[in-house]
């Protein structure tokens, strides 16, 4: 593995390493001392020109815990307000000595440009870009997904075993989602059934040949269905457009051109008690975050006992270092 | 910055072509023989299983110290196989990390409810070579907390040590030039018991 810049770049035992490498990465999370000196030496630079709080935090914490030097880099406050491009600010990070770049951006494609153009030799790692890809976010929900529906008796973390036999369900705005579009391609590659749920002004041109289900019912999908897991999408209403201001305002407020109101979506499309009832017993609930309490989860489902939000910001970290562990540990000259 | 000569791999030896090239140096009666003297060297020198932890390295350390931990229990009363025994991953510690393809990590783990400190650990690998594995299990060793004292058993000392290192407990010394390569095999990873030198111009 030399980048990671997509899900569907990954082959299932491609997939089932990483996420065993994280098992054992999340084994070392528990003990006294967390950190690791595996990349000692080595130096991972953030760049992020999109808003992040728990990918960027989960990154640096993953590269902190394997002893790397990090470099956090955000678009506002750095030359790239001033107009600087992507091959400039890459050129200078190559001159800086990066070996990783773990890249968020707004527009699809930006990390494959930067590990294609030839300006960084630094392996390049998605962390979102545009409404494309975020395949560590699918990892930690792969790896969530295993720990709590492949554990067997005598293997409780699920390792070396896929998502074969589980049904997942990916719940709100599709259209926009690129942990929807890395889900669906690594969940199905594990082996997992997916159904994406959706109103029809919010699912992407083209979905019929994703390899997944889609439904505009949630009620019928949770009744009929029975998941064994419900992802629910956070709704991107600053992707949404409309007025700036009203974008970038309180998701309680106004309608977009997708939905005539919030509290019709929450109607239907929503996940609340009434339907956190209606899954079955051991079905589990996650969230990427950040979450619009109210709209697309309700508090009762969020803070409940199924939820296992908290727990994937915790996997992302051994997810994350997993990444880094296999793109940075290893000799340069494999790298293929 | 650089980290000594390259050497070939330490710990579990390459796996060189079919099982039975190069010279059979142990066979399956003296690799148990070997493993009933070093538990009773354990036990003699520790005065009992009371404090004992045996680690052993992934892959064939593992099923060595599994033994230890078994002929330890046979004669030793009180004293729980299971009790005496895991494993200790070093691979996130080696220092030849970035001379070799990525390694797969292996697990860490102490008998339920042990940790390592004020015990005496007893590390168990398959081969002593440059003694590059065993730094970087003390480094791994000292993560998890500290141990009273650290002893050092293995199957094989082939020599070439490149490390101020030595074993408390020795199956065999068995001295070799750098061009062979020492292959462990046991019962439980490979099917079969033997160690073989190949290689070189024996």
């Amino acid at each position: 593995m030399r980048h990671l810049l997509s899900a569907s770049d990954l082959d299932r035992d491609a997939a089932v390493a990483i996420l065993d490498t994280a098992a054992q990465m999340a084994a070392t999370q528990s003990r006294e001392i967390k950190k690791l000196p595996t990349l000692r030496g080595r130096t991972v630079v953030n760049l992020f020109f999109e808003d992040s709080t728990r990918t960027r935090i989960s990154f640096e914490a993953a590269a902190k815990r394997l002893s790397a030097d990090v470099i956090n880099f955000a678009a506002k406050g750095s030359s790239v307000s001033k107009g600087e491009s992507l091959k400039d600010t890459a050129l200078t990070l190559q001159a800086m000595g990066a070996d990783a770049v773990v890249v968020r951006h707004h527009a699809s494609g930006a990390p494959h440009r930067l590990a294609h153009a030839g300006w960084v030799d630094a392996a390049v790692v998605n962390a979102g870009d545009g409404t494309h890809q975020h395949p560590t976010q699918a990892l930690l929900d792969a790896f969530t997904l295993r720990r709590h529906l492949v554990r067997t008796a005598d293997e409780p973390e699920g390792v070396g075993r896929d998502l074969t036999g589980t049904h997942v369900a990916i719940v709100g705005d599709v259209l926009h989602s690129r942990v929807a579009r890395s889900n669906v391609a690594l969940l199905t590659t594990l082996g997992a059934r997916v159904t994406l749920v959706a109103p029809p002004t919010l699912v992407p041109v083209g979905v019929e040949a994703w390899p997944c289900a889609v439904s505009y019912h949630l009620d019928e999908v949770i009744a009929d269905q029975q998941p064994d897991a419900i992802m629910m999408l956070r709704v991107q209403r600053e992707r949404m457009g409309g007025s700036g201001e009203q974008a970038a305002g309180s998701a309680r407020h106004g309608a977009t051109g997708f939905f005539p109101s919030p509290l019709e979506y929450t109607r239907t499309f929503g996940l609340d008690a009434r339907r956190l009832r209606m899954l079955p017993e051991h079905a589990i609930v996650l969230h990427p975050g950040p979450m619009n309490r109210g709209l697309e989860i309700s508090a009762d489902a969020a803070d409940s006992d199924r939820a296992v939000i908290v727990e994937q910001v915790a996997n992302g970290v051994a997810v994350r270092m997993a990444v880094l562990y296999l793109l940075l540990a290893g000799e340069r000259e494999t790298w293929g | 910055m650089s980290s000594g000569p390259a050497v070939p791999t330490p710990g579990p030896a390459v796996p060189a072509g079919d099982d039975h090239e190069g010279t059979e140096v142990l066979g399956p009666a003296e690799v148990n023989r070997s493993l009933t003297r070093i538990a009773h060297e354990i036990l003699e020198r520790s005065k009992g299983a009371d404090d004992l932890l045996l680690l052993g390295i992934p892959t064939r350390g593992l099923p060595l110290a599994r033994r230890l931990a078994q002929r330890i229990a046979e004669v030793e009363p009180g004293a729980d196989a299971e009790r005496l025994v895991g494993s200790l991953d070093v691979t996130m510690y080696r220092d030849d990390l970035h001379r070799h393809p990525t390694r797969s990590i292996g697990a860490t783990e102490l008998p339920p409810g042990r940790s390592v400190d004020d015990r005496v650990v007893v590390l168990v690998d398959d081969v002593l070579f440059s003694g590059r594995t065993v730094r970087a299990a003390l480094d791994a060793l000292n993560d998890l907390g500290r141990p009273r004292s650290v002893q050092l058993a293995v199957l094989v000392d082939r020599g070439h040590r490149e490390l101020p290192i030595r074993a408390d407990y020795v199956g065999k010394n068995l001295p070799t030039s750098l061009a062979e390569q020492v292959r462990v095999r046991l019962a439980e990873t490979d099917g079969v018991d033997s160690v073989r030198i190949t290689g070189g111009a024996r």
